[in-house]
């Protein structure tokens, strides 16, 4: 009897405990889910609040927001021309000098250098990526500034100066300022995906050229290089991505002036500074709202373009190729 | 071609050698004793500090740590422990786009959801913008080290009888809990130098605020207004500025690196 009982009472225990675990492990499954649901929740909640804050000036203007180079606040005339063409002018610049110096640093960290440099070359390189927009963009007031109005403008006036593109004043803060600068901040990103997709690369690629009888530039040409072209090409989207979004270095150096000049010495403007200078001062509800428009538009680009370098590197696979922060 | 590459370096590097120099060569001068004590001072007269911009971001930061590591690391377990690879896959892709969505946006879309219906640019709103901007950061880290707990660990929890929810708390969270705890930091260095979305969440502020609903400072907002301003004495405290909170983000960076070399660490 007491046996029955103790048995009885143990199994209705563990019934309770038993409903208490699912009870438990169900919560805890629906609590993180609901958290990692959140990630959709941002991208919902930036799009709808960028629409939506951008709705006059999406009614007012239509397509002719993107095509107009009016931007007179005063009138409550708005267009995004220039600063659609500074944006993409200025990353195209920074792209120019950053991918390759990025991919042969890359390969320099991976194929070239001898062991003893590459860890303290990486960590550098990984603290680079780490110093603020804005610092970057102090020393650029201060110091890159003055020194291209100095030296590098002129030696370009007076080596190039047959093309448009370097003519005109030098004001030194200038588009190719604002390029040179998001260079600067790009290269470490490229470089250390770039590093992290050429250390996929199976070294069996590289044996297998050596047995052929390829000297060391072909096997990394070759082998490494080519192999590893899709992943290449989504590190340098990715930097892209960074590119056309980086903020107050641009800022600080560009001269933020809505023109579209032939020169490249000339101030320009971007999308993510003019949001960044003149969102404060937006007195009229159309100036706010075309603000946000400028905001969708940035949005819709930076997405597209870090959707295709995540594409391109998730499916150039390989478990060395980590998130990138 | 060895040649050419070590070129290519030695140029990726020159820029951060320069920036530190530079940094040290004119910030060391005005940090002071009264940098990290006094209030700015006004227009016109020398000296002054930075005190309510440190403090306003070290608030900031725990804000946005508040909001931040909860969500992230909760969501980094999901992504680690449970769920469908195909749900995990698509959560895995919008955190990676969102860490490449310019911060600036972040910015506007704190200011339509918490500045316009508070009628006013607050600490909350950017303590807010900086952790929205840390979830996916640390959502993706904090997956990243989980997976690297030994499925033997789980295994042997279970057969000894522990619920799943208290395995994944008491044995994997905790074993993995420095790689947590780095991921955490990293995304906390990352934020703290972010100026843009601050602009017109946090605003910045001349004076110590001890209200969370009115705007604050943030050291960052303070060296790009001083570094913008025309005033020689604000350029010299600008390069102090940056001289700290580049000291603050580098010793960071550093002492994770050094911290994390154990087992779960290549």
């Amino acid at each position: 009897m007491a046996i029955a009982a103790e048995t009885t009472r143990t199994s209705a225990l563990g019934e309770q405990n038993l409903a208490k675990r699912r009870f438990g492990d169900r919560a805890f499954k629906w609590l993180t889910l609901l958290m990692a649901l959140s990630v959709f929740v941002l991208i919902v909640l930036t799009g709808y609040q960028l629409a939506h804050g951008s709705q006059l000036a999406l009614h007012k203007f239509g397509w002719r927001f993107l095509t107009s180079s009016d931007w007179d606040p005063v009138n409550e005339q708005f267009g995004a021309l220039p600063f659609i063409f500074g944006t993409l002018v200025s990353s195209f610049l920074a792209l120019l000098i950053a991918v390759p110096l990025s991919v042969a640093t890359a390969v320099f960290l991976t194929e070239l250098a001898p062991q003893w440099v590459r860890q303290p070359l990486t960590i550098f390189i990984e603290l680079l990526a780490a110093v603020p927009s804005v610092i970057l963009g102090l020393w650029g007031i201060f110091v890159m500034v003055p020194w291209l109005r100095e030296h590098l403008f002129p030696a370009l006036k007076s080596t190039l100066g047959f093309l448009p593109l370097f003519q005109g004043p030098i004001y030194g803060v200038s588009m190719l300022a604002g390029g040179i600068i998001i260079a600067i901040m790009i290269v470490p990103i490229i470089t250390s995906v770039s590093r992290e997709i050429l250390r996929s690369v199976p070294g069996l690629q590289r044996e297998a050229a050596y047995a052929l009888g390829a000297t060391r530039w072909e096997v990394t040409r070759i082998a490494v290089l080519s192999y590893a072209k899709k992943g290449l090409f989504g590190a340098v989207i990715l930097g892209l991505g960074r590119a056309l979004g980086e903020t107050m270095a641009v800022t600080m150096v560009i001269g933020n002036r809505p023109e579209i000049a032939k020169s490249l010495f000339a101030p320009g403007y971007t999308l993510a500074s003019v949001v960044a200078n003149e969102f404060t001062e937006a007195t009229t509800d159309i100036y706010l709202h075309s603000l946000f428009e400028i905001g969708l538009v940035l949005l819709g680009v930076t997405v597209l373009v870090n959707g295709l370098a995540q594409l391109l590197l998730k499916t150039f696979g390989g478990p060395g190729v980590k998130p990138q922060q | 071609m060895q040649v050419l590459t070590f070129t290519c370096a030695l140029l990726v590097v020159a820029p951060l050698v320069l920036v530190f120099y530079h940094l040290v060569y004119s910030g060391i001068g005005a940090v002071s004793w009264d940098f990290f004590t006094k209030l700015p001072k006004p227009v016109g007269e020398t000296g002054g500090g930075m005190a309510n911009a440190i403090v306003g971001t070290f608030i900031l930061l725990s804000i946005a740590a508040l909001i931040g590591v909860p969500i992230g690391v909760l969501g980094g377990v999901y992504l680690s422990e449970y769920g469908s690879s195909k749900l995990n896959w698509w959560i895995r892709f919008w955190a990676d786009v969102l860490n490449g969505v310019p911060s600036i946006i972040w910015g506007m879309v704190v200011y339509a959801l918490v500045v316009l219906p508070m009628k006013g640019f607050s600490a909350w709103a950017g303590g807010i913008v900086l952790g929205m901007m840390m979830i996916p950061l640390i959502m993706r880290t904090t997956e990243e080290v989980l997976q690297l707990v030994p499925n033997g660990y789980r295994e042997a929890a279970l057969a000894l009888g522990i619920a799943q929810w208290r395995t994944i708390v008491q044995i994997v969270v905790r074993t993995a809990l420095k790689g947590i705890v780095t991921g955490v930091l990293l995304a906390l260095a990352r934020v703290a130098g972010e100026t843009a979305p601050l602009l017109f969440t946090a605003f910045g502020n001349r004076f110590w605020n001890h209200n969370l609903s009115d705007p604050i400072a943030a050291l960052p907002l303070q060296i790009f207004s001083y570094a913008i301003s025309p005033y020689e004495d604000w350029h010299r405290q600008a390069w102090a500025g940056a001289l700290v909170l580049l000291l603050l983000i580098t010793a960071i960076n550093v002492s994770v690196r050094v911290l994390t070399r154990d087992r779960f660490h290549k």
